[in-house]
Formats: C-alpha cells, sequence, structure tokens
C-alpha cells in the first residue's frame, strides 16, 4: 500500500477524476461568481466593471442585513433543535427501546424521505387561517383562543418554518447520532455503570464525550444545511410575509434572476459562503480542545 | 522575514491567479447575435406559460387554418413552462440567444426594455409597416403597449387588452339595500354596511400582492391624476410623500378594518377566484382576463348574471376621473431577432391578419387586433368591450414604471396591506426605497 501511493501516477490516476469533477463543478463556478460579485448587470444588458461596489452596498442594504439575520437566526435556533432532538432521540433509541427501536426509527425518519413540497403544502393546511380553519387553529377555537394567522405574520411564520423544518429533520440527525452512540463499546458503559455511573451522569461523562465527533459531525452538516436552506422556506412561505422570512439563499435568487444583478447576487452568494466557512472553522475550533482531552 | 508575511508572499500569486482567472471567466459571457437573414429558423418556436393556454390555442388553431401554408414552411413548435418564474428563465435564454420566435414577452417592463434595448426585439412598427399590415393593430392598443414599454416603436403584440376595475356580486349587494359605489367614500361605507351584515366586503389574493396594491395605484391615479405615477418613474416625486402615502393609507385602513377578510395576506390567486365565485365576498378587484372563469358555469356558481363590473370609483376631491380605465395588455408576445428570416415574417404577417378573429370566436378573449366580423360573445365580455371603446383614455398599473426590485418589493409586501399589519407609510417607504435599488 505505501508503495502505491508513494507513486505519484497511483495518486495521481486515483485522485485525478475527482479532482477534475470538483474542480469543474465546485472550484471553477466559485471563482467565476467571484469574478462577478466585482461587475455590475447583466447577460443581456453586459457587464461592467464595479470594482468594491457591490461590497459596500451588501453591508448598506437593509434587506440584506435582515436576510443575513434572519439566516443567522434560523441556522442556530434549528441546528439547536435538530441535533438536540436528534440527539435525545438517539438516547433513547440506543438506552431506553434497544433492539425494539427500528418501528419507532422507521417512523421518526419518514418525514426525511418526503419532497419538500408536500411538506409545505401539508403545513400550509395545517395552519390555514382563512378561508378554511386549518387543524392547528381549529384547536384553538375548541379552546376558547381565537384564530392566529400563522403565516402572514412575521414571528408566527418564522416558528412555523422551524417546526417543519424541525419535523422534517430531526429523524435523520437521530439515525446519524444513533450510529455513533451503538459504536460505543458495550464493556465501557458496563464499567460505568459498575462505578455508579447512571442516567444523567452516564450520559455526561461517558456518552457525551465518547460521541462527541459525531456529534461535531452533525452539528458541522447541519449548521451548513440549514444556512444554506432555500426549497422549504420557498415552498412555505416564498420569503414572506413581506421580507420577514427571507433567507440570503432567497434574497441572492431574486437578486440575480428576478431582478437582473447578477454581481450583487454573488456578492450575496460569496457572503453566504463566508458565513458557511467561519461558522464550521469556529466550530472546528471551539471544541478541539475538548477532542485532545477526550 | 517572519513566518506570517513568508505565508503571504508564497499565496500572494495564487491570490492573483484566481484574481485574474475569475475577470476572465466572467468576460466570457455570451454576446447576443442578433443578425436575422435569409428564411431563418425552419421552424416557427414558441415559448410561454402553461398559464396562458389561450395563446397556445389560438396560434395552433391558425396553424392548421389560416396559417397553414406559413405551418407548412415553418412547422409550429410550442413549449409552455409555468410562470412562476417567468422572468428568470426569459432571462436566461436571452443571456444564452436562445429564446424562440415568438415568445411571451417579460412580465416586468423594465426587463423587457433591457430586450429592446439589446436589440432582442424585432421592431413591429418597421416589420408590420413593410408587411402591409400596420391597420391590424389597433392605434389604442399600439399606444397602451408603447406606452408601457415607454417606447416610441412598438415591440410586443397585443394579442390580450385587459381593462381592470371592481366586479361585484349583485344579489349581495341589493340584499343589503347597497347601489354600485361611484367614489372611493361610497365604497367604504359600502364595505362597512356589508361587514355589519356579515357579508366579506372585499375579496382580494393578498398572497399575490397585486389586486392590493393595484388598489393603491388606482387610488393615486384618481387623486392625484392619471400622470401621478409617471411622476414618480420621473423622479418629481417621491411614494414618501404624504399625498402618495395618503393612497396607501387609505388601503391599509380597509385591511385594518377586516374588509378583506381573515389572513388576507395568506390568500392566493386560485383560493380568491374560487371565494367570489362562490359567494364568499361581495368586491373583487381583477382584470378582465377574469372573463374565462366568470364564464364558466362549472366554476362560478353566483352566476355570470349575477356579477356586475364597477370602474375604480372616483376620489373624492381628486383630480383623476373613474372614466380613464386602468388598462393593460396582459403579457403581450414578442417576436425576437436571433434566426428571424422569412419564415418567421410570413407567421407574423399570419397572425397579425388573423388573431383577433380566432381569439375571439374561439375563446370570447379581446385583443388589440382588428376583428373583422361579428361574433357572438357573452354578456359580461360585452361588458368589457363596450367600457374598452367608450373609455377616453386608459392609465397602467401601480407597479408598471417600476423597477424589478420595486415590483417584487411591492407585491411581497401588499399582502400587509390587507391584512392590517403594515401601515401606508411603512409599505410606500419599502417600495421607494427598493425603487432607488
Amino acid at each position: 500500500m505505501e508503495r502505491v501511493l508513494g507513486d505519484k501516477r497511483a495518486i495521481l490516476i486515483l485522485l485525478g477524476p475527482a479532482l477534475f469533477v470538483y474542480t469543474a463543478v465546485m472550484l471553477v463556478p466559485i471563482i467565476w461568481s467571484t469574478g462577478y460579485t466585482f461587475t455590475d448587470g447583466n447577460l443581456i444588458k453586459g457587464f461592467t466593471f464595479a470594482g468594491f461596489d457591490n461590497y459596500i452596498k451588501f453591508f448598506r442594504d437593509p434587506t440584506a442585513i435582515d436576510s443575513l439575520w434572519f439566516t443567522v437566526r434560523y441556522a442556530v435556533i434549528l441546528t439547536i433543535l435538530q441535533v438536540g432532538v436528534g440527539y435525545l432521540l438517539a438516547v433513547l433509541y440506543t438506552f431506553a427501546l434497544r433492539r425494539g427501536s427500528a418501528l419507532i426509527r422507521t417512523i421518526v425518519f419518514f418525514p426525511t424521505v418526503l419532497p419538500t413540497v408536500a411538506v409545505a403544502l401539508l403545513f400550509r393546511r395545517f395552519f390555514e387561517a382563512a378561508p378554511t380553519t386549518g387543524p392547528v387553529n381549529s384547536l384553538f377555537e375548541f379552546l376558547g383562543l381565537s384564530s392566529v394567522d400563522w403565516l402572514g405574520q412575521p414571528g408566527p411564520s418564522f416558528w412555523v418554518i422551524i417546526l417543519m423544518d424541525l419535523w422534517r429533520s430531526m429523524g435523520f440527525y437521530a439515525v446519524l447520532l444513533y450510529a455513533g452512540l451503538v459504536d460505543i463499546p458495550e464493556d465501557i458503559i458496563e464499567s460505568a455503570r459498575i462505578d455508579g455511573a447512571s442516567g444523567w451522569k452516564l450520559i455526561r461523562t461517558i456518552v457525551l464525550p465518547l460521541s462527541l465527533p459525531v456529534l461535531l459531525s452533525s452539528i458541522i452538516f447541519s449548521i451548513n444545511g440549514t444556512l444554506k436552506v432555500f426549497d422549504t422556506i420557498v415552498a412555505l412561505t416564498n420569503g414572506g410575509p413581506g421580507a420577514a422570512t427571507t433567507p440570503l439563499t432567497l434574497y441572492m435568487f431574486r437578486t440575480s434572476f428576478n431582478y437582473g444583478e447578477y454581481g450583487y447576487g454573488s456578492t450575496v452568494a460569496l457572503m453566504l459562503t463566508a458565513l458557511s466557512f467561519l461558522a464550521t472553522l469556529f466550530i472546528f475550533r471551539s471544541t478541539r480542545r475538548d477532542l485532545t482531552k477526550g | 522575514m517572519n513566518t506570517s508575511t513568508r505565508r503571504l508572499r508564497r499565496f500572494a500569486p495564487v491570490v492573483a491567479l484566481i484574481g485574474v482567472g475569475a475577470l476572465a471567466l466572467t468576460a466570457c459571457a455570451p454576446e447576443a447575435d442578433n443578425t436575422g437573414s435569409g428564411t431563418g429558423s425552419a421552424d416557427f418556436t414558441y415559448f410561454g406559460q402553461t398559464q396562458s393556454s389561450t395563446i397556445i390555442g389560438v396560434l395552433e388553431s391558425l396553424s392548421k387554418d389560416q396559417c397553414s401554408a406559413e405551418n407548412e414552411a415553418a412547422p409550429l413548435k410550442v413549449d409552455a413552462v409555468d410562470g412562476a418564474t417567468w422572468d428568470q428563465q426569459l432571462q436566461l435564454l436571452a443571456g444564452q440567444n436562445a429564446l424562440s420566435n415568438l415568445s411571451m414577452g417579460a412580465g416586468t417592463p423594465e426587463l423587457m426594455k433591457q430586450f429592446i434595448d439589446a436589440g432582442q426585439v424585432v421592431d413591429l412598427t418597421t416589420e408590420l409597416d413593410s408587411l402591409g399590415v400596420s391597420d391590424n393593430v389597433l392605434p389604442s392598443a399600439t399606444s397602451l403597449i408603447q406606452r408601457l414599454y415607454g417606447e416610441d416603436r412598438l415591440y410586443a403584440m397585443p394579442n390580450e387588452i385587459n381593462i381592470e376595475g371592481f366586479w361585484y356580486n349583485k344579489q349581495l349587494l341589493s340584499d343589503n339595500g347597497i347601489v354600485p359605489p361611484t367614489t372611493w367614500g361610497d365604497l367604504v361605507e359600502a364595505a362597512a354596511t356589508l361587514k355589519a351584515a356579515g357579508v366579506q366586503p372585499f375579496v382580494a389574493a393578498g398572497q399575490a400582492g397585486w389586486p392590493v396594491s393595484r388598489l393603491v395605484g388606482n387610488y393615486i391615479l384618481r387623486d392625484l391624476g392619471p400622470d401621478a405615477l409617471q411622476a414618480v418613474a420621473d423622479g418629481d416625486a417621491s411614494l414618501t410623500d404624504p399625498e402618495y402615502v395618503a393612497a396607501a393609507d387609505a388601503v391599509a385602513q380597509l385591511g385594518k378594518a377586516g374588509y378583506f377578510g381573515d389572513a388576507a395576506g395568506t390568500i392566493d390567486y386560485n383560493i380568491a377566484m374560487n371565494q367570489f365565485l362562490t359567494g364568499g365576498g361581495a368586491f373583487f378587484y381583477m382584470g378582465s382576463w377574469a372573463l374565462a372563469n366568470f364564464n364558466n358555469e362549472e366554476e362560478n356558481k353566483i352566476g355570470a348574471d349575477n356579477i356586475g363590473f364597477l370602474p375604480f370609483p372616483d376620489v373624492e376631491g381628486g383630480t383623476g376621473s373613474s372614466d380613464q380605465v386602468p388598462a393593460n395588455a396582459g403579457i403581450p408576445l414578442m417576436f425576437t431577432t436571433a434566426n428571424y428570416g422569412t419564415n418567421q415574417s410570413a407567421w407574423l404577417k399570419c397572425v397579425a391578419e388573423n388573431y383577433g378573429d380566432q381569439a375571439l370566436n374561439e375563446f370570447g378573449l379581446i385583443t388589440g387586433f382588428k376583428v373583422s366580423g361579428d361574433a357572438d360573445v357573452p354578456a359580461l365580455t360585452q361588458v368589457v368591450q363596450d367600457v374598452l371603446a367608450n373609455a377616453p383614455s386608459s392609465v397602467l398599473w401601480f407597479e408598471a414604471r417600476f423597477s424589478a426590485e420595486g415590483t417584487t418589493v411591492s407585491q411581497t409586501n401588499a399582502g400587509g396591506l390587507a391584512n392590517g399589519s403594515l401601515s401606508g407609510a411603512e409599505f410606500m417607504k419599502l417600495v421607494q426605497d427598493a425603487n432607488n435599488g
């Protein structure tokens, strides 16, 4: 094996095709898009060099800042919830349900495989206020409360999006984390139990540190996925009411393709890339110490 | 030399290379080849929205009958996609110089102007003249489209002419002792009476936004005169001026009073249409393209005879007038310069000569083309024809002169006026800021 990996030609043959595809579908578009950030215009009008105008515009654009703030809020809250609930479910599968968890795992995982648009339509009907009253508002009225315009107001619509995405994704993170938890050797848990650790103490001192790598992967996976949210929001609220639930991705799409400002749209995209990169870096840095300890 | 400086030096060429590469790649954007000559493409291609099935219907009928010779020379090939992302699709196709011979134009006039400026759209004034069929387009339709794009030449076909206004449920009004209002004050009073009687006064698709923002625009035109929105476009006035904010406030007050019903901001176009046609509300601001729905007995449960048309009312003390009817040409058809040749010009001639008659006879649709015979049209269609014939002038809609961003911001926020969550001043500031870019 050492001889094969020491041969430059072998490395080229093994890595070449993947590197070529990666370069063609990732690096070239990123570089291309970065070039657009210094221009103004679109494919019809043509492009003119704009220097750093698009970057200055981004930081002065209240809609962009609102979208950035929405994206960060959404990503942080949903990551905490989907990884947190996923972890709790994984602990439940591993330590409470054990072998009988297959059916529950399947049921909880099921929303992950449903098409986004179908889930969004389901939630629209679920939280409908007019012309027909959805189940949630019917329940409110049954309890003597007044009906809520869930998707017509900024606050409630944010939480409906969070709830929908949590319902869709928690099963996926539960399975991902479950795979990490079942890898913890049984004898370590057994010896901890003999030493008197149980319940929360067992999870805090044994399970959590040993599952930290997979937990870290889940957090990075989740934060990057949620920062780039697009389809669920387009299908459920289309960024509304107004621009209250417009993430950076949707703002980028509108700027580029609705408003025909490719340069500014690319700038928004680059900012999102930078945000994802910084978030990943931050998570790596903040957990490095713990990992070396573990 | 410290480590960081060394690292910086090592990366400097890489960064420079990426920078140069990026700018070089960006410069590779395709340029439009707009030279049309010879016979043009062997097919006559059409690209439109699935929602506008009437256009395809008319073209297919023409290809089998009046335009069969043209169809033999260049067979009609139709393609349609959902209209939700229409402008985006057109932009991408135009960027690749891949527009069809005949296509529905851009939904946003500003984008259409970009196509015109880039030479991608056939100048129909010249072309129809040279084909000897310029008389087939009604002068009123020509001026409407010219005004829409701010051009003194015709760049799109008036395959549809619509008027807009309030359609009302006659039964609901008479049951509550209301005569069709002629002033805004009367309209608000009627709404209060209806609401008190448990009838939803207005039906509006707040999610689509435009049925609400049009009320703001029309109020401005009635109050400040027909040139008031042009003054905003020319920079002589701002939507945030108090007299303009008053219009948005007037609509916001309707929303605050709950006259648009519950959760008005989440009602979409189809739901609103269904609501009106099943007796769920008294007044419905809509364009005459909805005649297809009104005349459809399966869809219209209140009956076509039970629907009346009310021009947008006068505003007391305003300088505009209710006979200046809000009109539009829907999304007109454009002939594109790419691959335009004699095959395509033959089709253009045939369409100009026959589209109006075919659309009216087969679909009851009013177009901006001259019609030769008398067609037996439904009563509501006749109402629209009469309004069009008797209107001394027409006005454009609220967003007609806005930028693409201004249009989107206006339509995504108008639902806030309908559900009472946005004040007139807030709405106008958002739209004006978006127009400023």
